[in-house]
């Protein structure tokens, strides 16, 4: 059993009830007495409140109560932003869950209406009159950087949050001075919207008799939710209940706690009723942070046969009109210390600008920081490429940091875990046939086909993390993790995570793991999470360490019960612990394994405890918490084929080929389809998406309508392939894989356009690479020729 | 999300249709409700009361009488689209209709909405341009039949006054060597037409054009006619090279003013690169003749 | 003003007198707590709240509740029937074909629409057919996957 569940793509145990329809979301959620909340948002990006008269409002039909930044003033504290980045001048402007005097992007909330259903309060939306002076607003952050640039937070000099460097390694200037060759980009990573299909939710119920509240929540992390919540709006933690019932989707957006999650609850707290807010996808375009929106100068120095000797970065990276919960450690932390990439560069400097904006507040988006920086690198990898006539794969090998399998420091400071990153590429290039891909371009290009092939090679850092390396970075959290296995007397086993999966599987990855550890079916296992009160403290799921940190602490948790199961089964054969043996499931007596106990029977004899060893517990449960001494760095190699139409500028993404390793995987049908998910959202960052605002702050991209994500047609079916190389540290070797593909994708895709227009001169496009761009492009390079 | 509210009456026929127009003059109809609900959900229109035509089935038909093809108001994107007398005798048309949205749009969304919303970046004027369709009016301005030409009056106008109901759309017959065709610059996200390109060719014995008709939309107002387009293919063979010399005066049939563009498209690019689906939809065109 | 509504909802019948502006998703997910159907957009884009209105899929954010007066309304709540999981629903959990679940009950209703109107289907065809149906966790390969699957077997219909 154990043997063949570990390892094995098994169906999902979470699949009937989504299948079937009956599933409960937090939308699905019904209270007695339950009101609805609508939240009345700032048209503008920037602009003073002069007044608010909501008499019409509060006397419309059903209307129960409205609130306004005067209201909530002393009640509620502004939302918090828990990323307190060291040595970066860090400068956090009070962000006011309603703003009290000033708006300061599309979707600040202004005010709020509780109202008996949602047609009501959306009604008396119509009815508040604000009068708002206008002020100039910025929306580019390196123009926000610049002098004369209209200012959002009085406080706050220059529009900057934050200024963080890493310096790594040799002198980064006599790099650059010596090498032989210097290859520059500027790099727009445009603004994305992360668009989980569920939009963001909340439902609080308030009880003022006893001070208790239960808040169903749409997040990726209910602890944090319950921590900062308590510190917002002053209910005691123990008093806190935070359910992320079933969460559609989430990919970064659903990790921060936001101004209308605290409103909601404080809307419950004076009103004693349960009160629901849902917001629409435009007021989730508007309002749900967004992710990237780097403005990236970039270069790399190398020797004349194509060996790199420096890198150096300057971003400026718009943080939106506030600090997100999360957001300064996103384009700092998880994208400066990776610019190594899978590369042995010996020099690396990187300046990181976070810039407020009079737009949506950025936060991580799936892969967070990473893509970024994978994106640098791997472009400037391919530049090199180009200048010195040599084949970007043959650059990528003469670079790559050679095989090990325990532990790689590199410049920025980071000690890598394991990896093969040429055997990545070596199997990349054989799946593709890439000589032959390359053969069929010439041919192509003989006939006046644009044909592009592009790799990217990727190293990306995950399993967030040590603890004691989050405190230092100034994350206001722990990062470890937390399981309690818990087997019934039936045999029957209930697990409870803190971290919080929303669609990533692991209550079946999870299942398998028991099932691999101590040899029970994994149907005998119910993994249950989302829960605080039911649930052990996690700090949640995100930056794919749901497996890494929390497969950890459920593996070890296992364990414990492996030992303390051992200590009875000996007892009950009547044997010296030191001679037991356990195989799937079962303990018997060196030699003897026809006379064994199963691990049904200990959990059986454990609860009811008649026979025990002497000075052992009844009952057979273990609670670890997980602490990981490192991060995890899974990594891989990625191949896209496409081809131009120069005449329109349209690229048709015409093969995608994928080599990753994220270690031994606990089920190959699930981590397939994290890869097919994440590849797909890094395509859509390559081709089509991005969040556009006008110079004055609107969201031109402000509906589905605008904003184009990836639909089924338009994409190639992507072969998926895999390495194995375990993580040295991690008790069961495995890495994570739920941002992997969308941190290779986007480059992938944009090398192999760039390679496809090579003929006709163009070395850059911005993206997305919408066929005006790419035409656009070809247009200007045919001038310049 | 959340309508303002309206009053809502369901007419059982076109006349009673009528009578509710004129009895509430700010309300609307409702057909398939595919433009008209998306803008109330938006709470970017807010009428009265809409009179519910969407159940009159005798506006729901493809007939073919007297050298005319009839297609009722009601008749629904998917039904054009897999109608066998469409796609023989007026392809464009089934083959537009075809491309609108997504297939639970055309399975709601009317022929008849969608020429009355005329919204710019539609599939339907154009080809309807293009076939030379006769629009069938009744109601508050009386019974009338309307060009192509003085339908669509501009952007999201037509000759459907207040009180007016559209109840057909007729299609002139053309003999089988005829060919026409649709060609589509789909907007990524709405899928609307960022430039649509429609062709009708119609050819004599010896395969030369004895008639082009070309119209453009997505990127203008309302459907233009690419004269000079339709000219330089008449007594050419529709080869290869006679369509793409053609479709290269494309730009001349666009006023650089009237083209729209957006954040997707500019329209300097829209005007640039329309030839290349009139190039498209012509050689398919071209093929359907004979 | 109220209008009295009459409906079939997989195979029950719910008479309600409803404000004309109510959504049918609105009436489905909130009246009659049928929650299986989604909500997903406020544009009509992305096909979570998809329903087979007579047999034929439409979106029920698209269409008001007076609209669908005296039609047979088929919810993901209705697609397994006595003998189990629905054909589509089995080909989803057994390729893979979704991960947080949101998009699965208008996914599969599409699903079904595409396999009525084209019982054999490619996978180009697929994809076109579900061209109206967002789904941000799968990268839709899986999908495109179980919807080839689920033609290859049995096809059954909707109760
Ligand atoms: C997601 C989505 C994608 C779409 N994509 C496309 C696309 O790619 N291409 C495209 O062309 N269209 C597209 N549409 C629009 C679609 O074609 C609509 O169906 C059509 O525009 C309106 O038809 P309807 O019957 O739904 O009209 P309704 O919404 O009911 O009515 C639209 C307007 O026309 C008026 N009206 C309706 N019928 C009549 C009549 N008989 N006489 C007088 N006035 C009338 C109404 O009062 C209203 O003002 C899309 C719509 C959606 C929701
Ligand atoms: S909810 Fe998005 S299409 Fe209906
Ligand atoms: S499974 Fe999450 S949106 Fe499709």
């Amino acid at each position: 059993m154990s043997a063949s569940t570990f390892g094995s793509g098994i169906r999902r145990r979470e699949d009937p009830r989504l299948i079937t329809g009956t599933a409960t979301y937090t939308d699905d959620i019904v209270l007695p007495g339950m009101l609805h909340a609508a939240m009345l948002r700032s048209p503008f990006a920037h602009a003073r409140i002069t007044s608010i008269d909501t008499s019409a409002a509060a006397e419309a039909p059903g209307v129960v109560a409205v609130y306004t930044g005067a209201d909530t003033e002393g009640e509620i504290g502004p939302a918090p932003c828990a990323w307190l980045l060291p040595d970066s001048g860090l400068s956090i402007a009070d962000y006011h869950c309603i703003a009290k005097d000033t708006a300061r992007y599309v979707g600040d909330i202004v005010a709020v209406v509780v109202a008996e259903s949602p047609h009501q309060a959306y009604d008396a939306l119509d009815l508040i009159d604000v009068d708002y002076d206008m002020l100039d607003a910025i929306v580019e952050p390196k123009e926000s950087a610049a002098e004369g640039a209209p200012q959002l937070h009085a406080e706050i000099e220059g529009n900057q949050a934050f200024h963080w460097t890493v310096t790594g390694g040799g002198d980064i200037g006599e790099a650059f001075e010596s090498a032989a060759v210097v290859v520059k980009e500027t790099i727009v990573q445009q603004r994305l919207i992360p668009n989980a299909m569920e939009p963001r939710a909340a439902l609080a119920s308030y009880t003022q008799a006893t001070g208790e509240l239960t808040l169903w929540n749409t997040t990726q992390n209910p602890h944090i939710v319950r921590f900062l919540m308590s510190l917002v709006v002053g209910i005691p933690e123990d008093r806190l209940r935070v359910i992320a019932p079933e969460v559609g989707g989430g990919f970064g957006s659903k990790i921060a706690v936001y101004p209308a999650d605290f409103i909601t609850v404080f809307c419950s707290k004076k009103l004693g009723v349960p009160v629901k807010w849902v917001e629409t996808r435009s007021e989730n375009y508007q309002a749900t942070t967004h992710g990237r929106d780097h403005v990236q100068e970039i270069e790399l120095a190398a020797t004349s046969d194509g060996k790199i000797v420096g890198l150096r970065a300057t971003v400026w990276a718009g943080m939106g009109a506030y600090l997100s919960t999360a957001a300064p450690g996103i384009p700092t932390i998880l994208h400066g210390l990776m610019l190594s990439g899978v590369y042995d560069i010996p020099a690396i400097h990187e300046d990181v600008y976070g810039l407020y904006t009079n737009t949506t507040p950025v936060e991580a988006y799936r892969g967070a920081g990473r893509p970024e920086a994978t994106f640098m690198v791997e472009r400037l990898v391919d530049l090199l490429a180009a200048k010195l006539d040599i084949d970007p794969a043959e650059v990528r090998r003469r670079n790559f940091i050679p095989k090990f399998d325990n532990g790689h420091d590199v410049v920025t400071g980071l000690t890598y875990d394991s990896g093969d990153y040429d055997g990545a590429l070596t199997k990349l290039l054989d799946k593709a046939g890439y000589d032959q891909l390359r053969e069929e371009q010439v041919e192509a290009r003989k006939q006046g086909r644009y044909i592009g092939l592009g790799l990217s090679t990727y190293v990306e850092i995950c399993g967030l993390g040590p603890s004691q390396v989050a405190g230092a970075i100034g994350f206001q959290g722990g990062l470890w993790e937390s399981a309690i296995v818990r087997f019934h007397p039936s045999g029957k086993v209930n697990v409870m995570i803190g971290a919080s999966p929303h669609g990533q599987g692991e209550e079946t990855t999870f299942a398998q793991i028991i099932a691999g550890e101590l040899g029970v079916s994994p149907d005998d296992v119910k993994v249950i999470h989302g829960d605080t009160d039911n649930t052990p403290m996690g700090w949640g799921t995100y930056g794919s360490r749901t497996t890494a940190v929390g497969g950890a602490a459920l593996a070890l948790a296992a364990r414990k019960i492996r030992d303390k199961a051992k200590v009875i089964a000996a007892h009950l054969l009547e044997a010296a612990v030191e001679d037991m043996e356990y195989e799937d499931g079962k303990f018997f007596v060196k030699g003897s394994p026809d006379s064994s106990k199963t691990i049904q029977d200990i959990a059986l004899m454990a609860n009811v405890a008649w026979n025990m060893p002497e000075g052992v517990e009844a009952g057979l449960e273990a609670t670890t918490f997980y602490d990981p001494p490192n991060f995890v760095f899974p990594y891989g190699a990625h191949l896209a084929r496409v081809e131009v139409d120069a005449e329109t500028g349209s690229v048709t993404l015409q093969r995608y080929v994928a080599v990753d390793d994220c270690g031994p995987q606990i089920n190959p049908v699930i981590v397939e389809g994290q890869v097919h998910g994440g590849i797909v959202q890094g395509i859509g960052q390559a081709l089509w998406e991005e969040g556009v605002y006008d110079e004055d702050g609107q969201l031109l991209t402000g509906t589905m309508l605008d904003y184009a994500i990836p639909r089924a047609d338009g994409l190639p079916d992507i072969e998926v392939h895999s390495t194995v190389t375990p993580s040295p540290h991690h008790p069961l070797g495995v890495k994570g894989i739920g941002e992997a593909g969308t941190i290779a994708s986007t480059a992938a895709v944009y090398n192999a356009v760039i390679d496809a227009l090579q003929p006709l001169g163009v070395s850059s496009v911005r993206m997305p690479l919408t066929p005006e761009r790419v035409w656009r492009s070809i247009q200007a390079a045919q001038e310049d020729n | 999300m959340f309508a303002p509210q309206f009053d809502y009456y369901r007419a059982g026929s076109v006349a009673e249709a009528a009578a509710l127009l004129a009895e509430h003059p700010e309300a609307k109809l409702l057909a398939g409700g595919h433009s008209l609900i998306p803008l109330l959900k938006l709470r970017l229109a807010a009428p009265s009361a809409l009179v519910d035509i969407g159940r009159i089935d005798s506006l729901r038909s493809i007939r073919e009488e007297s050298g005319t093809i009839e297609i009722g108001a009601l008749t629904t994107h998917s039904e054009l689209a897999s109608s066998e007398l469409l796609r023989s005798r007026a392809t464009a048309l089934a083959e537009a209709a075809g491309m609108i949205g997504d297939p639970a749009v055309r399975n709601r969304g009317t022929i008849g909405g969608n020429v009355a919303h005329a919204d710019p970046a539609s599939d339907l004027p154009a080809v309807l341009a293009c076939l030379g369709a006769e629009f069938r009016v009744t109601g508050g301005n009386g019974d009338r039949s309307v060009g192509a030409s003085d339908f669509f009056e501009g952007l999201m106008s037509t000759a459907i006054g207040e009180g007016d109901i559209l109840t057909s759309i007729g299609i002139p017959t053309v003999d089988s060597a005829c060919g026409s065709a649709y060609a589509k610059f789909a907007h990524p996200a709405s899928r609307y037409a960022v430039i649509g390109a429609a062709a009708a060719l119609v050819v004599d014995e010896d395969g030369s054009c004895t008639c082009a008709s070309v119209t453009l939309g997505g990127l203008v107002p309302a459907p233009v006619r690419a004269t000079a387009v339709e000219e330089a293919l008449v007594g050419t063979r529709l080869d290869a090279a006679a369509i793409a010399s053609a479709s290269g005066l494309t730009g001349d049939a666009l006023d650089a003013d009237d083209v729209l563009g957006d954040v997707y498209a500019s329209a300097e690019y829209r005007r640039s690169v329309a030839q290349v689906w009139v190039q498209r939809a012509l050689s398919s065109a071209a093929a359907r003749c004979g | 003003m109220h209008v009295p509504v009459s409906i079939t909802i997989n195979g029950r019948q719910y008479s309600r007198d409803v404000e004309p502006r109510l959504l049918l998703v609105h009436l489905i997910r909130d009246v009659l707590g049928l929650t299986g159907t989604k909500v997903g957009c406020d544009t009509s884009q992305c096909g979570s709240c998809t329903v087979l209105i007579d047999g034929v899929a439409a979106k029920s954010c698209t269409c008001l509740a007076v609209q669908a007066d005296g039609t047979s309304v088929t919810t993901i709540e209705g697609m397994a029937g006595d003998e189990g999981l629905h054909p589509l629903q089995e080909s989803f959990w057994n390729k893979h074909g979704l991960q947080c679940g949101y998009c699965t009950p208008g996914m599969i209703m599409a699903s079904h629409e595409l396999l009525r109107c084209n019982p054999d289907p490619s996978d180009e065809e697929i994809r076109h057919g579900l061209e109206g149906n967002f789904c941000r966790c799968t990268g839709y390969q899986n999908i495109v996957r179980a919807v080839r699957d689920a033609a290859g077997s049995a096809t059954g219909g909707a109760q």
